[in-house]
């Protein structure tokens, strides 16, 4: 028969357009730099569960490019994710393994465990050889307990108490490592991550703005975000801003009427199945 | 970044059984099943890794990015394996660093691979963790199918093979010890190439270059279990005070026949060397009311 044989649809990454790229640079384009979260990001172990924190500063360059970005992911109801990197890539692989965790939990009928999701996250890491520029500090409260890890873009993982990731990461360490003790109450937890995030915020450029927070604990999860507010704008004008008709020139006009180009059939087949 | 594929040129017809039987070896317990099996291992573990790994990096090989990402984790390190009367003390410091900065200060870089072999990891932290990984995967299914504890040698070899196949992508060196029926206590390093060799005992990791010094004049045969602990926790302590990507704790593990034994050695309760002082007046001690107990594992 002279039937067109169907090739089966690839997968993968499509090449086509590298050699455009290409020849855009050559002709002097300046590729837009990724937005980075430059990030402070904490999670600490207390008596009950977990506690997350993160600033809320996304740059491009030196520009913020999102004053209220959020980098506390859902992951599982019980367990979330703060990620520090490029911001494409941290929402990308907390996305994909969520997806993940929810198929794996209707086909176990089980709520997820922390240590799946880190297995899935450390896997997909490594094979990407660090490329895939997301740092991550994921934590969680399933049934074997309270669990916190970090997780580096070439696919290593440490199991910690405390842990902080990103640009402001040592300023953020510096609060831990003097404040923290084993067996901190909510309280005290919420507000010694809010005050390792403000660290980050007040002492590292890539990090700013707003505090959110995200407290895990056995059965309950509660996401503050923007539990703190440290960066207010400090002058808005009272009067407002009004914009004159008039104060903007006009060059030229012209007036182009829309043409309908598709006839409207009244009546026609009802849809059938 | 350099063409990584240059490690998967090996044949893997050219299984060479002969590699399970290296000199020494006198057990005529070794049947060939079991050699068969880690033949046919070698080869799972071969496609596994090699295809997978192989056609993602062809990939980024081709559209390169060049991306400033921060130093990968590594562990600086320094690793110890002993062999005594009656089974291996395994050593390591906690270091755990990203370019200058101390990722972890607390790590554990002794990991288990059966109940009876464990792993000293140095190097690339990511490389040595899915290696760890990919080989305690191996070992639990080999025990299943031989019906008894995996030996030494078998583990060793499963991590050389790795390292060796995948040696121009992995950055892993590594010490395993263990005890088994057979052989008794045994020591395997298997260094950044993938050599294996079978040692009394090895060193490695940034911080074994100030030791070997000290081994060659403190290592003796036929060691007490108390001996060989109080030499490798001297000697990560002369190690770390030298080197800077050396540091934290020690952490140490013994195995012999009646199963493993960890024990934790924290900073206060390490000599101090020729120049290191006491911490006086420390915020440490002056802000926190009362002295933290040591985080269990």
């Amino acid at each position: 028969m002279g039937r067109m044989t169907e090739l089966p649809t690839k997968g993968g990454f499509s090449f086509d357009l590298c050699t455009r790229n290409d020849m855009l640079l050559k002709n002097g384009l300046q590729m837009p730099p990724f937005r980075k979260t430059g990030t402070t990001i904490v999670g600490l172990v207390f008596q009950d569960g977990v506690v997350l924190g993160a600033d809320t500063r996304a740059t491009e360059g030196p520009i913020v490019a999102d004053k209220n970005f959020e980098k506390i992911h859902f992951m599982a109801p019980n367990i979330y994710c703060c990620g520090a990197g490029t911001a494409a890539d941290t929402e990308a692989v907390t996305d994909m393994v969520s997806s993940q965790l929810q198929l794996h939990r209707y086909a176990t009928g089980r709520e997820s465990r922390v240590v799946t999701a880190l297995t899935l996250l450390k896997s997909h890491l490594f094979s990407y050889q660090g490329h895939v520029s997301a740092a991550l500090v994921l934590g969680g409260f399933d049934v074997t307990g309270p669990h916190l890890h970090t997780v580096y873009p070439h696919g290593s993982t440490d199991t910690l108490p405390f842990a902080t990731m990103g640009s402001g990461s040592l300023a953020a360490m510096s609060v831990f490592e003097s404040k923290y003790r084993e067996g901190l109450t909510r309280e005290e937890g919420i507000e010694l991550v809010a005050e390792a995030i403000c660290a980050g915020i007040f002492n590292d450029l890539g990090s700013g703005s707003n505090v959110d927070v995200c407290v895990i604990t056995e059965g309950k999860t509660e996401y503050l975000r923007n539990y703190q507010l440290p960066n207010p704008r400090t002058y808005i004008s009272s009067k407002g801003y009004t914009f004159v008709k008039g104060q903007t020139e006009v060059l030229s006009t012209k007036i182009t009427s829309i043409q309908p180009k598709v006839e409207a059939v009244e009546g026609g087949d009802a849809m059938e199945e | 970044m350099e063409n990584k594929l240059s490690g998967f040129g090996l044949d893997p017809t050219g299984v060479e059984r002969r590699t399970f039987l290296e000199e020494g070896e006198s057990s005529p317990k070794q049947s060939l099943y079991s050699l068969s099996l880690s033949a046919s291992l070698y080869l799972a573990c071969f496609h596994l890794l090699s295809l997978k790994l192989g056609f993602i990096l062809l990939l980024l090989s081709i559209y390169k990015m060049d991306l400033d990402l921060s130093a990968p984790h590594s562990t600086g390190t320094t690793i110890i394996g002993v062999t005594y009367n009656g089974g291996v003390v395994l050593g390591a410091d906690s270091r755990t660093s990203t370019g200058m900065y101390v990722a972890n200060r607390a790590s554990d870089k002794i990991t288990e691979l059966t109940d009876n072999v464990y792993v000293c990891r140095s190097g690339s932290a990511a490389d040595t963790q899915v290696i760890s990984d990919y080989v305690r995967y191996f070992l639990h299914q080999h025990t299943i199918q031989l019906g008894q504890p995996a030996t030494v040698k078998v583990a060793a070899n499963l991590v050389r093979l790795l390292s060796y196949q995948n040696k121009n992508m992995l950055q892993a060196g590594v010490i395993v010890g263990g005890w088994d029926k057979y052989e008794g206590g045994q020591i395997y390093s298997v260094p950044l190439g993938g050599t294996i060799l079978r040692q009394p005992f090895s060193i490695g990791g940034s911080g074994s270059s100030y030791l070997y010094g000290f081994f060659d004049q403190a290592w003796k045969e036929d060691m007490t279990h108390e001996e060989a602990e109080q030499l490798v926790v001297k000697a990560a302590s002369l190690a770390m005070a030298r080197d800077g990507a050396s540091g934290g704790v020690v952490r140490t593990v013994t195995i012999n026949a009646e199963g493993v034994t960890r024990k934790f050695y924290g900073g206060d309760t390490l000599p101090l060397w020729h120049d290191e002082l006491e911490p006086t007046n420390s915020l440490l001690d002056l802000l926190s009311s009362s002295v933290p107990e040591p985080m269990s594992t």
